[in-house]
C-alpha cells in the first residue's frame, strides 16, 4: 500500500504551486485593472481589452504569429511523424547514429545557435527573410519534438499488427493508413499541438530569422516589455493563457475520454 | 545513402528516412557548418558584414588552410567573454541546484500522492510549460521591479521602508530561471520516483531504519537517473539563455546568450558572434552528449 504524503511533502508541494501560479495569476487580475499603474488597484476594468483592438501593430503581429505557427507546425507534423516512424520501425539504415543524433540535439541546443547559424545559413544562399525564413526555422526544432512523441508511442505498441497486416498481402502503404497511422493518431495531434505553442512563443529564433514586415507577437512583445509593464500587454498575455489551457484541458480531457473508450473495447 | 533501408522496405519507407534525414542536414547540420565557417573568417563593414568564405570551394579550401583564429584569440583576450561564460556556469548550475530542492520535495508528494491525485497535480505542472516562456517571465517583472506588487505588498504589510532594488540584479535572474524550468525538473524526478518500489523502504523501516536513514540511503539512490535527467534539462537550457537575463537581469548579468546576441543585433560583429556559438557549444557538448546517450538508454532500455 502506498503511503500518502506527510505534512512536509504536501507542505513543499502548496508552495512549490504557489510559487508557479502566482505571477501567472497575478499578471491576469492586473490585466482587469483600471488604473494604468501596476501597484494601484483602480477598480475592475475591461478598457484594455477595448483599446487592444485599436492597436494594428499588435493585431498584425497577432496575424503573423498565428499563421507562421499553424504551417510551421503542419509542416513539423509531417517531418516529425516520417522522422519519429524511421526511428522506431527501421532498426538498421545507414547514418542512423548521425540521424537520431541530429533529433534530439536541436531540444538541447541553446536558441541563440539555432537562430544565428539559421540565419547565417539563409544568407549564404540569398534567401530573402520573412514568413518562409521563420516557417523553416519553426518547422526544424518542432520536428524534433514531434518525432520523440510519435517514438515513443510507436514503441509502447507491439510490431505484430503491422507484421500480419502485412503477412496479410496488405502493401505498406495501407498498413501505415489503416493500423500504424490511427495508432499514433493521439501522438500526431499532440504533436502539432505542441509545435504550435512552440511556434507561437518563440522569440529568439524567430528574431534571428524574421526580416522587416514579419514581427511576430512575441517579438512585438518583447519590444514593449522592454519599455515598461503595460496593462495591454498583461491583456494580451491574458487572452493567450486563456486559449492555451483551454485547448490544454480540452485535449486532454479528450484523450482521457478515447483511452476510456479503448479500455472498455478491450474488456 | 540513407535511404538503403534494410529489409523489405518500400519507397515509402525509404521517403520516410530521407526526406526528414535530408531537411535536417539543410537547415540543423549545414547551417552550423556555416557558423563554425564563418567564425574564423575577418569582419568586414559590407553587407552581410564579414567577408565571406563561401565565394568558392577553392577560396573555402585555402581557408581551411589558414584559419583565421583572431575572432577566439580576442575572446580571450577580453574579459568580458570570459566572464560572462563563467557566469553563465555559475548562474546555471545553481540555478539548477535550487530547482532541483524545490522541484524534488514536489515530485516526490506528487508521486506519493492517491491515484485521483497525481493526475491532477502532473497536469498543474505541465501546464505552465504550455503558456508562453516570454508572459511567464514578464510576469515577474511586474512583481519585482521597484515600483512593483512584491515591494508594494512588502512596503504596506511594514516588514521594509524601503522598496527592495530585486529587478536587474541576478537574484531576479535566479528567480526567473527556476520559476521557468521547474516543471522540466519536476517530470523526470517524479517519473523515476513513481516507479519506485515500495516494498524496499518498507523493509527499511522494518529492519530499522529511521525515516530519514531511509530516504538518505534508499529513495535518494534509486531516484539518481531521475535527478541526472532533471538537472540537465534545467543547466543545458539555462546556459544559454537570453530572455531571462534580458529582461530581468538587465545590465547586472552577463550571461553568454546575451553576449551572443548583443554583438550580433548591436555590434553587428557576425564573424565574432559565430565564434561565441561555436565557444558555447564547446561548453555545452559533454553534458549534451551525456545527456543523450542517457536519453537513448531510457528510449531503449
Amino acid at each position: 500500500m502506498r503511503r500518502g504524503p506527510g505534512l512536509f511533502l504536501k507542505g513543499a508541494m502548496a508552495l512549490g504551486f504557489a510559487f508557479l501560479y502566482a505571477p501567472i495569476l497575478i499578471l491576469m487580475l492586473y490585466s482587469f485593472n483600471a488604473s494604468k499603474l501596476v501597484t494601484v488597484w483602480g477598480g475592475f476594468s475591461t478598457r484594455w481589452y477595448v483599446e487592444l483592438w485599436s492597436n494594428t501593430a499588435l493585431l498584425d503581429a497577432a496575424w503573423v504569429s498565428a499563421t507562421v505557427a499553424a504551417t510551421a507546425s503542419t509542416l513539423a507534423t509531417v517531418l516529425g511523424v516520417m522522422a519519429g516512424y524511421s526511428l522506431a520501425r527501421v532498426p538498421r539504415f545507414l547514418g542512423r547514429t548521425l540521424f537520431s543524433g541530429m533529433v534530439l540535439a536541436p531540444l538541447v541546443m541553446p536558441e541563440v545557435i539555432t537562430g544565428l547559424s539559421l540565419l547565417l545559413a539563409f544568407i549564404s544562399v540569398s534567401m530573402d527573410r520573412g514568413f518562409v525564413t521563420i516557417v523553416i526555422a519553426h518547422a526544424t526544432f518542432s520536428m524534433c519534438y514531434v518525432a520523440i512523441v510519435i517514438q515513443a508511442r510507436l514503441a509502447g505498441f507491439d510490431q505484430s499488427v503491422e507484421e500480419a497486416a502485412e503477412d496479410l498481402g496488405a502493401r505498406p502503404a495501407t498498413v501505415f493508413r489503416r493500423i500504424t497511422l490511427p495508432l499514433i493518431m493521439p501522438g500526431v495531434i499532440s504533436g502539432w499541438l505542441l509545435s504550435f505553442t512552440l511556434s507561437l512563443d518563440d522569440l529568439v529564433i524567430a528574431s534571428f530569422t524574421s526580416g522587416p514586415g514579419s514581427t511576430t507577437l512575441p517579438m512585438k512583445i518583447f519590444s514593449s516589455v522592454r519599455l515598461g509593464v503595460t496593462p495591454e500587454i498583461n491583456a494580451i498575455a491574458t487572452i493567450l493563457i486563456g486559449l492555451v489551457a483551454m485547448g490544454t484541458i480540452f485535449w486532454s480531457l479528450a484523450l482521457k475520454r478515447a483511452e476510456a473508450n479503448r479500455l472498455r473495447a478491450a474488456q | 545513402m540513407a535511404g538503403q533501408a534494410v529489409g523489405h522496405s518500400g519507397w515509402g519507407r525509404r521517403a520516410a528516412i530521407l526526406i526528414p534525414y535530408l531537411w535536417l542536414i539543410a537547415f540543423f547540420l549545414a547551417p552550423f557548418l556555416i557558423v563554425l565557417k564563418i567564425s574564423i573568417s575577418t569582419t568586414a563593414i559590407a553587407q552581410p558584414p564579414y567577408t565571406p568564405v563561401w565565394d568558392s570551394m577553392g577560396a573555402a579550401l585555402t581557408h581551411l588552410a589558414t584559419p583565421n583564429l583572431g575572432n577566439y584569440s580576442f575572446l580571450f583576450d577580453d574579459p568580458l567573454y570570459i566572464d560572462s561564460y563563467l557566469n553563465s556556469l555559475k548562474v546555471a548550475g545553481l540555478s539548477t541546484l535550487i530547482a532541483l530542492l524545490i522541484g524534488y520535495p514536489m515530485a516526490y508528494g506528487i508521486a506519493r500522492s492517491s491515484r485521483n491525485w497525481r493526475g491532477a497535480l502532473l497536469t498543474l505542472v505541465i501546464l505552465p510549460f504550455w503558456t508562453s516562456f516570454l508572459i511567464r517571465v514578464y510576469a515577474w517583472v511586474g512583481i519585482l521591479k521597484t515600483e512593483g506588487i512584491l515591494n508594494a505588498f512588502l512596503l504596506w504589510t511594514g516588514v521594509i521602508s524601503e522598496p527592495l532594488q530585486i529587478h536587474f540584479t541576478p537574484t531576479a535572474v535566479y528567480i526567473g530561471i527556476v520559476y521557468s524550468y521547474l516543471p522540466f525538473m519536476i517530470l523526470p524526478l517524479y517519473s523515476t520516483l513513481e516507479k519506485l518500489d515500495e516494498s524496499l523502504l518498507e523493509a527499511a523501516a522494518d529492519l530499522g531504519a529511521r525515516p530519514f536513514t531511509t530516504f538518505w540511503r534508499v529513495t535518494l539512490p534509486l531516484s539518481m537517473p531521475g535527478i541526472a535527467a532533471g538537472c540537465f534539462l534545467v543547466f543545458i537550457p539555462a546556459v544559454g539563455e537570453f530572455v531571462i537575463p534580458e529582461l530581468l537581469g538587465g545590465s547586472s548579468t552577463q550571461m553568454i546568450g546575451r553576449t551572443l546576441w548583443n554583438e550580433f543585433f548591436q555590434n553587428r560583429d557576425w564573424p565574432l558572434a559565430s565564434s561565441v556559438a561555436v565557444l558555447l557549444l564547446m561548453v555545452l557538448v559533454v553534458p549534451i552528449m551525456i545527456f543523450q546517450r542517457y536519453a537513448r538508454r531510457e528510449g531503449t532500455g
